[in-house]
């Protein structure tokens, strides 16, 4: 585990991604130590799953940097992506695959080998109870069930930094109460950032966040201060006033 | 090298997880007897060599291996698994050849299953077997040469059937190029240097030569530098997909 005191785990500067005509991510710079669990909120189409795109490696910024453990993501991203778990939106596995095959080639790819994989897998297993449908298709699985592999095949490698996009959302309240367990459990020694639309977890799991609208950052600070920025101290109340300001702005801006 | 194999053998047990490889090696193994039997003359000719077995591997892999190669990448940015493989510790060059070889081994064992072919022919007659091998290695490596070009339009599109569909096109082209049609064309205006480059391209004539048993390295670097362009190619248009 690295050393908490040192430098933040997770390093966002300036960054920016266009599609085309649509400036997805504007400028967004942040930072998250060890030992934190940042909330990542804003509306629909704000760039919460570009950002997370990015710092996963899988798109390139168009400008800015993104530093994790150190290492640059641009520069060096087979480093990066070695310590991270990345649970992308939808939670996308290999459907035609069983679920202990599908786990079986991530340890592979993680590197982990013999006995060590065989125990790590295991611990997973039992961890997020895979057990029941260890042989079956992942395609045939409830939806429950595919986010939980999906939230297996991140953790597998034990990450210093994870990255979840919408860990819990589509699941029943026990799913959600025991993902929300997992995660606080891991918080301790990991950098973690889940986005979500669900504002209670952010009460409920989070130690910061971030609200970002129209790909710009409109508010980073702890649940409290938060709540604090809503007069009935309600926290869909401050993120309302917070993201709608922004949107409209952006709509009168917005060429017709 | 790990983490090669380690996508090979996922990929290669993609294609047995679905009917897509039993479906293909029967069609395969059917398609590539009635070639042979009916249309090629085995008998008729009454040689005993495999020409008119491997006369037509050109045409049959032009449909069949932009079938195994449409799936290479457009699945996977269909469903999303792209942006998982992505974000493993896999590098795009190690993604792309592990993928590639999955799908090289597999028309390779679809191949090795015409062993029956090789086995009449013996029973029949007294045949030049390393010819026989020399056209086995060659239909490997076209097949190879098929497979890269699929993987590359695979991975520039999220539809299969787009995927397939342009792959038999320029697949075909490179078939063509060294057919008067397509020589004609750019006769009376091309430098002749420039028509023997096109006619060099084309798939059929160094098939043709490895297939009669003549071993020249220059067709094997032909087979090697068209794979290993198209293969480049493929790593440039997956990366492509990370700028969005």
């Amino acid at each position: 585990m690295p050393d908490p005191s040192t430098k933040p785990a997770i390093e966002v500067k300036a960054l920016d991604k266009h599609f085309g005509s649509i400036h997805a991510v504007r400028g967004l710079s942040f930072s998250v130590n060890y030992g934190e669990v940042l909330g990542f909120l804003g509306p629909n189409g704000a760039g919460k799953s570009t950002t997370m795109k990015m710092i996963s490696g899988f798109l390139q910024p168009c400008a800015g940097t993104v530093i994790v453990n150190g290492h640059d993501v641009g520069a060096a991203p087979v480093e990066v992506k070695r310590n991270m778990g990345y649970l992308p939106e939808g939670a996308p596995c290999y459907g035609e695959m069983t679920v202990a095959g599908f786990l079986g080639f991530i340890a592979e790819v993680r590197g982990l080998t013999g006995t060590e994989r065989r125990q790590r897998v295991e611990e997973i297993v039992n961890k997020i109870h895979l057990q029941s449908v260890l042989q079956q298709g992942i395609d045939g699985l409830s939806k429950g069930f595919r986010r939980r592999v999906g939230m297996a095949q991140a953790i597998l490698h034990d990450p210093d930094v994870l990255i979840m996009d919408e860990p819990t959302d589509g699941l029943d309240p026990n799913q959600k109460y025991e993902v929300r367990r997992l995660i606080r459990d891991m918080a301790r020694d990991k950098a973690i950032i889940i986005s979500t639309h669900v504002l209670e977890e952010v009460d409920a799991l989070c130690s910061r966040a971030i609200i970002i609208a129209a790909g710009r950052k409109v508010f980073d600070g702890s649940p409290a201060e938060l709540r604090a920025c809503a007069e009935d101290k309600d926290i869909d109340t401050a993120f309302r006033e917070l993201t709608s300001k922004t949107e409209q702005a952006q709509g009168a801006a917005r060429p017709t | 090298m790990n983490m090669i194999a380690a996508i090979m053998k996922r990929e290669l047990a993609g294609y047995f997880a679905t009917p897509l490889a039993c479906v293909f090696i029967v069609i395969f193994l059917f398609l590539s007897g009635i070639f042979t039997f009916y249309i090629g003359g085995f008998y008729e000719r009454g040689q005993a060599d495999l020409v008119p077995f491997f006369r037509f591997h050109p045409w049959l892999y032009l449909f069949l291996m932009p079938a195994i190669a449409m799936r290479l990448w457009a699945e996977e940015r269909k469903s999303g698994t792209i942006e998982l493989l992505m974000t493993l510790p896999v590098s795009t060059v190690q993604a792309v050849i592990g993928k590639f070889l999955a799908a090289w081994l597999f028309s390779g064992a679809a191949l090795a299953m015409t062993f029956p072919m090789w086995l009449t022919v013996n029973y029949l007659g007294a045949p030049d077997n390393s010819v026989v091998l020399a056209g086995y290695i060659g239909s490997f490596l076209m097949a190879g040469g098929f497979l890269a070009i699929g993987s590359c339009i695979s991975a520039l599109t999220s539809s299969q059937v787009i995927a397939f569909v342009v792959t038999v096109v320029i697949c075909f082209l490179f078939i063509l190029s060294g057919f008067p049609l397509v020589l004609d064309f750019f006769h009376g205006w091309a430098p002749a240097m420039l028509i023997e480059a096109i006619a060099a391209l084309s798939f059929l004539t160094h098939f043709d030569a490895i297939q009669k048993g003549v071993i020249d390295l220059r067709d094997f670097v032909y087979f090697a530098v068209l794979i290993a362009f198209w293969l480049y190619a493929t790593v440039l248009a997956v990366d492509a997909g990370k700028a969005g």
